[in-house]
């Protein structure tokens, strides 16, 4: 039995943080999905509930929580409500093992510095590779067990599309292992920080999107497909499968679905900042504040997956299937087999 | 490895796939799978190689059991189809030929299982860092054991290619 001490007291709050900031992320997620919307398309976007609508978002979680859940009759009762519970929580398992800070003692309150991450793990790449690979088994069984046949035809198409995005997105990783020459995320934010020397002159921050700039964009465009965002939003194409996957469900069942989308796109952002923009640290800047930085970085990242929703249409399916096998896989083996190669000249 | 883990993870396992053979609704088989091979995946950790456990789920979990899923969410199959007619009368002989064969296969197996006794747990912090460090896998992979690997490479491009060359159609 284990006793309890002030580094398992701090793991439980830190624990407990994550989690919570997680669904608040969610919610501020959403605000900003609808104010951005209304300003790309020149409207106002909510502005009703609380000042310049803030509160939106609580309104938005009173009315899903007050709705009726409904299940159609024909569907498959566990895995009806198996499927939006498995999505939320690797959506959510995953960021366990994403560094947002340096260790630290909170200004002497404990005794030895601790990391600010949930789980240290020397394999933590593969882990966040393993748990967003899980994650849509979500999808496709809320597509089958909803026996209806958009869901259906939601679920599949988001079962291919994973499989085809998944490995430019493995091979975009390991651009990025082959250069820090680790698993772990926390040495890979390490090995980040500082600043290079262009020419002697130009401050350059040491991060690793500077030496794989390709790796950067293909970890970025596979993981908007990873999240099904638009342009790559094929599980939910409203125009041709009224809501996709989730079509048949309601209330808080369907509210886990979209808490499990926005933490998504939290955690593959977080991920990219922890893979190529140097995580916590900002070169000239206090590195003991690490999670203002990160916070600050994946927000920018989101305002641009945001931004990419309202901005580009949406792929033709096929176009979305040669994109992902004929054009981003060849250049993701190709930029691996560069980075490899450059890795041993300079090395 | 604390027991209560291991029991855990083992009784899962078993369970689990106890239940992909037993019950008739291949959905329910292929996640049934996927639960076994997660507590596979646990009692990785457990034996401190971390590594192990996580290529075992983007491997399997990750990858082949969605095509699994994949393929019977293609097939939409309900259930399992029993065998259409009458059911072919089985001689008394192949039956006991049968029973005789699965009582050897028994008997073989508590031999072979008696024969391995018990192993002693070894508390080796030492062994357990070459197990667990990806640096020695990889050494033991591709230079040790290079030409094992190189072979089953082959060997899985021959089926792929085998298996586009059965599956295509005649032009």
């Amino acid at each position: 039995m284990p006793t309890i001490s002030p580094s398992l007291v701090f793991q439980l709050t830190l624990i407990g943080l994550v989690f919570f900031s997680l669904q608040i992320s969610a919610a501020v997620l959403v605000y900003f999905e609808r104010k951005i919307s209304g300003w790309a398309q020149q409207r106002v976007g909510p502005n009703r509930v609380g000042p310049l609508g803030l509160l939106q978002p609580l309104a938005d979680i009173v009315k899903l929580i007050f709705k009726e859940e409904l299940r159609p009759q024909a569907a498959d009762k566990w895995l009806f409500y198996l499927a939006p519970v498995l999505s939320a929580t690797t959506a959510f398992a995953a960021f366990a093992v994403i560094p947002f800070g340096p260790p630290t003692t909170f200004f002497g309150l404990l005794e030895k510095p601790v990391p600010l991450q949930v789980a240290d793990l020397n394999v933590a790449v593969l882990v966040v590779f393993a748990i967003t690979s899980m994650g849509i088994y979500g999808i496709v069984l809320a597509g089958w067990a909803s026996n209806s046949k958009y869901s259906m035809l939601g679920g599949l198409r988001s079962a291919a599309q994973m499989i085809s995005y998944e490995i430019a997105y493995g091979l975009a990783l390991a651009s990025v292992l082959v250069i820090a020459n680790t698993l772990s995320l926390r040495e890979i934010v390490d090995g980040q920080a500082g600043v290079w020397w262009l020419f002697n002159i130009i401050p350059v921050p040491a991060w690793y999107v500077f030496l794989a700039p390709v790796g950067f964009f293909i970890f970025f465009v596979a993981g908007i497909a990873e999240t099904n965002r638009a342009p790559f939003d094929f599980p939910e194409a409203e125009q041709e499968l009224v809501a996709g996957y989730h079509t048949e469900y309601s209330s808080m069942s369907f509210a886990l679905f979209f808490l499990a989308e926005y933490v998504n796109m939290v955690v593959v952002c977080g991920v990219t900042v922890s893979l190529f923009l140097g995580g916590f640290y900002m070169p000239g800047l206090p590195v003991w504040l690490g999670p203002l930085w990160f916070v600050g970085k994946v927000a920018v990242l989101l305002f641009f997956y945001i931004w990419m929703r309202w901005t580009l249409p949406r792929f033709r399916y096929d176009q979305l299937m040669d994109f992902g096998w004929k054009r981003l896989l060849p250049l993701a083996i190709v930029n691996l087999l560069v980075t490899a190669a450059g890795v041993l000249y300079w090395s | 490895m604390a027991p209560w883990l291991f029991y855990l993870f083992a009784v899962i396992s078993v369970v689990s796939s106890l239940g992909v053979v037993g019950q008739r609704n291949p959905m329910y088989s292929v996640l049934l799978l996927i639960g076994s091979f997660i507590s596979l995946a646990g009692l990785y950790v457990g034996l401190d190689s971390p590594f192990v456990a996580v290529t075992q789920i983007v491997v399997y979990t990750g990858a082949i059991m969605v095509l699994f899923l994949f393929v019977v969410m293609l097939l939409n199959a309900p259930r399992e189809d029993v065998a259409p007619g009458p059911r072919l009368p089985i001689p008394g002989a192949i039956k006991a030929y049968g029973v005789a064969l699965a009582v050897a296969m028994a008997a073989m197996l508590v031999w072979a299982l008696s024969r391995l006794g018990a192993v002693p747990f070894v508390d080796d912090p030492q062994a357990a860092a070459r197990v667990a460090s990806v640096r020695d896998i990889g050494v033991m992979l591709f230079r040790d054991h290079a030409f094992a690997f190189e072979v089953t490479s082959i060997l899985i491009l021959v089926a792929m290619v085998g298996a586009v060359v059965l599956a295509k159609k005649t032009v």
